[in-house]
């Protein structure tokens, strides 16, 4: 609680700097993962501006299509979704760390919770593509 | 038992965590990549209206956006405190990390029932 | 062979009303020397003013934790031959207020500690029954957690802890963990009280540097995150089925 007294009454404490994490390069990685949830945010809000555009009609629908294809959107989403990637994977790995599922007495391994992530994100993946192209 | 609003904001954050996980990186390729650089055929319009009429087609997306935009809220409000040691701000901050998520979600519930 | 090797030591005299510095040792390098045996070496050969904790020697008692170069480690396991060529530059455990020289002031941890009530609580004792039996299942569920020495290296590795000293921090909510999982306890929910505050376990971000510096393998930030899960789903019950009660 306290950060002072002792006989001399006396105490050091470093202070942290504020970019404290550029320090270390799994502070890095760390931010990195934190900031994942832009391309997150950035990508829902580019789903809801689709859904009002096929809503408005089907020229609104062709004009957004065109506008995903200027340059500054290609940009924002080739950078969102290396941080959507990044973010499937980050959360996939540490899954197991939160949850633990057991079989009465017999605890499944954490490798095969993580891996039950990949296999579940594959098929969602392939079953979201075929129901949206086909 | 105290009550505490944070483990509410925490379930979101999860939720949120896997369910974008899960679905947005696919539709990011598709619809951020695939389509704007034609590797792919420009998907029909009647054909995407239709896809979306169901309401529980419109339900599921509503689920993905909300979550999506409540596990950044989440995030980002920590992301704030530690990386930017804003701490002292931290009402501020959260007000306006979920306030904006739960105003886009209500845009969001919207806009999908007026489809 | 190279047979000497620089320390670079963090030195805090508060009675001089001196600033901190680093003082250089040069000690002769035994290849089968840790960084205590060396700390050891300069107290007992060249600078008695020296102050630093230590007692086992053996990675049981916790109290040698220092920064190895920038890293937390107990400075009985970490051997000199590992940090050739050196300098090697040793500093008091990072994110606590220092005392004097490589000693810090740990009573924030010990406050908080007992904040979590680290013991079996029940809520009848039967005096005639001599033992609780448990099963080595039972056991396995918490084992892990019961493995902490209590040297604070997690607290050194966590930025939540640095940033926001009321942060209860890694260790603490793991041996949480450690009664929470013990069938013989039903303190769960005086725990719960306890860390699911402002200060509580909702603060950690899970950067999981804890976990990685922990010469224990007790794995701090998994215990949070399961903490955490639970907590929700108790919040959750306790929303919609507000009658149940929980152990």
């Amino acid at each position: 609680m306290t950060n002072t007294t002792k006989s001399s009454g006396k105490s050091y404490k470093k202070e942290m700097p504020i970019l404290w994490w550029t320090r270390r390069t799994s502070h890095i990685i760390f931010v990195m993962r934190e900031l994942t949830s832009l391309g997150v945010a950035y990508f829902a809000i580019i789903l809801l501006l689709l859904i009002g555009a096929i809503s408005q009609g089907e020229e609104s629908y062709y004009e957004f299509i065109k506008l995903m294809k200027s340059p500054i959107l290609i940009w924002l989403s080739i950078i969102s979704l290396l941080g959507l990637i990044f973010h499937s994977v980050t959360w996939f790995n540490l899954a197991p760390k939160a949850m633990v599922v057991k079989f009465g007495k017999y605890r499944i391994p954490g490798i095969v919770i993580m891996l039950s992530n990949y296999a579940g994100w594959i098929v969602i993946s392939i079953i979201v593509g075929r129901f949206l192209l086909y | 038992m105290k009550s505490h609003v944070e483990p509410f904001w925490w379930s979101l954050f999860g939720a949120g965590g896997a369910i974008s996980a899960l679905f947005l990186p696919v539709l990011s390729i598709i619809i951020g990549l695939a389509i704007p650089f034609g590797w792919i055929d420009i998907p029909s319009y009647e054909h995407i209206y239709g896809i979306f009429e169901p309401l529980s087609v419109r339900l599921v997306l509503l689920a993905i956006i909300s979550l999506s935009l409540f596990h950044w809220a989440h995030r980002f409000r920590f992301t704030l405190y530690e990386g930017l040691q804003l701490h002292r701000f931290k009402y501020i901050i959260a007000i306006l990390c979920y306030g904006s998520a739960i105003t886009i979600v209500a845009f969001a519930s919207y806009s999908l029932w007026n489809y | 062979m190279a047979d000497k090797i620089t320390l670079e030591v963090f030195r805090y005299r508060p009675d001089d009303n001196s600033e901190p510095s680093f003082q250089k040792y040069m000690i002769p390098l035994q290849r089968d020397w840790v960084i205590l045996d060396a700390l050891n070496y300069i107290k007992d050969h060249i600078d008695g003013t020296l102050s630093y904790r230590w007692s086992c020697r053996m990675g049981i008692c916790g109290s040698c934790g220092m920064m190895v170069n920038e890293k937390p480690v107990l400075t009985c396991a970490a051997f000199l031959e590992n940090l050739i060529p050196g300098p090697v530059r040793i500093e008091p455990l990072e994110n606590f207020p220092v005392v004097r020289d490589l000693v810090i002031d740990m009573r924030d941890f010990l406050e908080k500690l007992k904040r979590v009530k680290p013991w079996i609580i029940r809520e009848q004792e039967d005096p005639a029954i001599e033992e609780y039996k448990q099963t080595p299942d039972q056991l396995a569920d918490f084992k892990q957690y019961s493995m902490c020495i209590n040297c604070m290296l997690c607290y050194s590795a966590c930025p939540v802890y640095g940033l926001e000293p009321e942060f209860t921090g890694p260790a603490v909510i793991a041996l949480a963990q450690r009664y929470n999982m013990d069938n013989r306890d039903h303190g769960n929910s005086a725990r719960m009280d306890a860390l699911s505050d402002e200060s509580g376990m909702w603060q950690c971000t899970f950067i999981g540097d804890c976990s990685k510096v922990c010469p224990k393998k007790v794995d701090p930030a998994g215990a949070i995150q399961r903490y955490k899960v639970h907590g929700a789903n108790t919040w959750w019950k306790n929303l919609l089925l507000p009658w149940a009660k929980d152990k």
